[in-house]
């Protein structure tokens, strides 16, 4: 084997691990803040945690966005 | 020192011409200032500005306008212009203050689009209820300069949504099949603070002049949610304060024909002009007993200036062997004709006479500061 070969992310590395480590993945489930994405396919809003797939729950997309901030923004107009 | 001699009439014209060749323009720079023409007392007077000074419209339209200035020199006509694209206030949108933009356009590229849309409103309230706005110092609160009589609110709040009477596998027409699919500058609310009620009601608002300016497209679910203050600003700060779309002058074209051109050659040498510079009439008993040149011609065709002003100065005519010697063209050097478009905030002929009267004010003040300078 080469020494590049693909090594799986320790748990505590905080990647998504897939079906690698189960028990890990059930204590993540209840870490860290819920975030809000909008799916660029479906625009659904859904809410992830930090190890959840990244992937829409209606129609399986993969690319999802952040929400923009709520708070107002100012520019000058020039 | 030579005694001061007055030159004839037709010298003193053929010194005010700009000399239009195949390949070269000559005497562009104007030579009437003392010192230039030995025995001659050139120096700037104002009786002899004023006698020689006249002004001609040409067009006089709300927003467009366009007169001739005669018998002035450049720097001022320049100035006139610099004033007029760089000098006048106006108001315009200054800053936004973005809630909420889903639409694909960036945020920066809207609030870019926003501040160059003209606005319009009540005369009085523009020219003399509002006042400059000055940024804060530093520290100080963002808005302890904002007043009623120095910033004006816009609002802009359009949420695009699914037209149902609209049926999808006929219309294709995103303006039908939903509303709000185009943001127009109408779109945009003016919402008036303290006083300004009182000088921008009814058809006196501040309201954009043209009110189907595209700002941004949007489909369903994407919405913009925002409010703007405009302030008063010149064109030297940035190219939405000014009060003109163009500004521009050109010299007055002359078209001299030397030596008669005639029959077939004087249709060609209408068709070298833009149409109505030149016209082809017959040489009458008149027109021979007068020239020397047409004797011997009458009732053949000739070519005779109509409308030098039409002229674009395309120096075609130049270019063709049967004309050599024949004609020459020039402009007058103190001839300008002016062409002002006014964005909507002012009128154009108001525009104007608003860059005379702040020439005057920089002259007054420079007045004083060289009478303070000799004290």
């Amino acid at each position: 084997m080469s020494r590049e070969a693909y090594q799986v992310p320790s748990t505590s590395g905080g990647a998504y691990t897939g079906s690698g480590a189960p028990g890990a993945r059930d204590l993540s489930l209840s870490e860290g803040p819920l975030m809000q994405y909008i799916c660029s396919d479906c625009a659904v809003k859904m809410s992830l945690r930090k190890n959840d797939p990244i992937r829409c729950k209606e129609c399986g997309g993969r690319v999802l966005y952040k929400e923009r901030t709520k708070r107002m923004v100012q520019f000058e107009a020039r | 020192m030579r005694p001061t001699t007055a030159p004839s009439e037709a010298e003193l014209d053929s010194r005010k011409i700009v000399g239009i060749n195949k390949e070269t323009v000559t005497d562009v720079t104007s030579t009437d200032f003392p010192g230039h023409y030995p025995g001659e007392d050139n120096s700037w007077d104002i009786n002899t500005f004023s006698s020689g000074f006249n002004v001609q419209f040409h067009q006089n339209e709300q927003f467009e306008a366009s007169f001739s200035l005669i018998g002035i020199d450049a720097s001022l006509a320049n100035a006139f212009r610099r004033i007029l694209i760089s000098e006048i206030p106006t108001l315009a949108i200054e800053t936004v203050f973005i809630e909420n933009n889903t639409s694909v356009i960036q945020d920066e590229v809207l609030a870019h689009r926003l501040g160059l849309i003209p606005f319009k409103g009540g005369k009085e309230g523009l020219l003399d209820f509002l006042k400059w706005w000055r940024k804060p110092e530093p520290g100080a609160d963002q808005y302890s300069t904002t007043f009623d009589f120095n910033t004006v609110s816009l609002e802009l709040n359009v949420e695009c949504t699914k037209n149902p009477a609209a049926d999808p596998d006929v219309e294709s027409d995103p303006a039908k099949l939903y509303h709000h699919a185009n943001v127009y500058a109408k779109d945009i609310v003016f919402t008036p603070e303290g006083r300004q009620s009182q000088y921008f009601d009814g058809d006196k608002a501040i309201a954009p002049v043209n009110p189907d300016i595209l700002i941004a497209k949007l489909r369903p679910g994407q919405e913009i949610r925002l409010s703007m203050h405009m302030h008063k600003g010149v064109g030297s700060d940035h190219a939405k304060f000014s009060p003109v779309a163009t500004a521009s002058y050109r010299l007055m074209p002359t078209i001299d024909i030397v030596k008669p051109i005639l029959g077939a050659d004087a249709d060609k040498f209408a068709r070298c002009f833009a149409p109505g510079v030149v016209a082809v009439e017959t040489v009458t008993r008149e027109d021979a007993a007068r020239d020397d040149a047409y004797e011997g011609h009458v009732g053949e065709r000739k070519a005779v200036v109509k409308d030098p002003m039409r002229d674009t100065v395309s120096r075609e005519c130049l270019r063709h062997k049967e004309f050599d010697g024949k004609v020459k063209l020039g402009r007058r050097r103190d001839h300008f004709i002016f062409a002002i478009e006014s964005t909507g905030q002012w009128d154009s002929d108001e525009l104007f006479l608003e860059s005379v009267k702040t020439l005057k004010l920089k002259c007054k003040r420079l007045e004083k500061q060289v009478v303070n300078m000799v004290r």
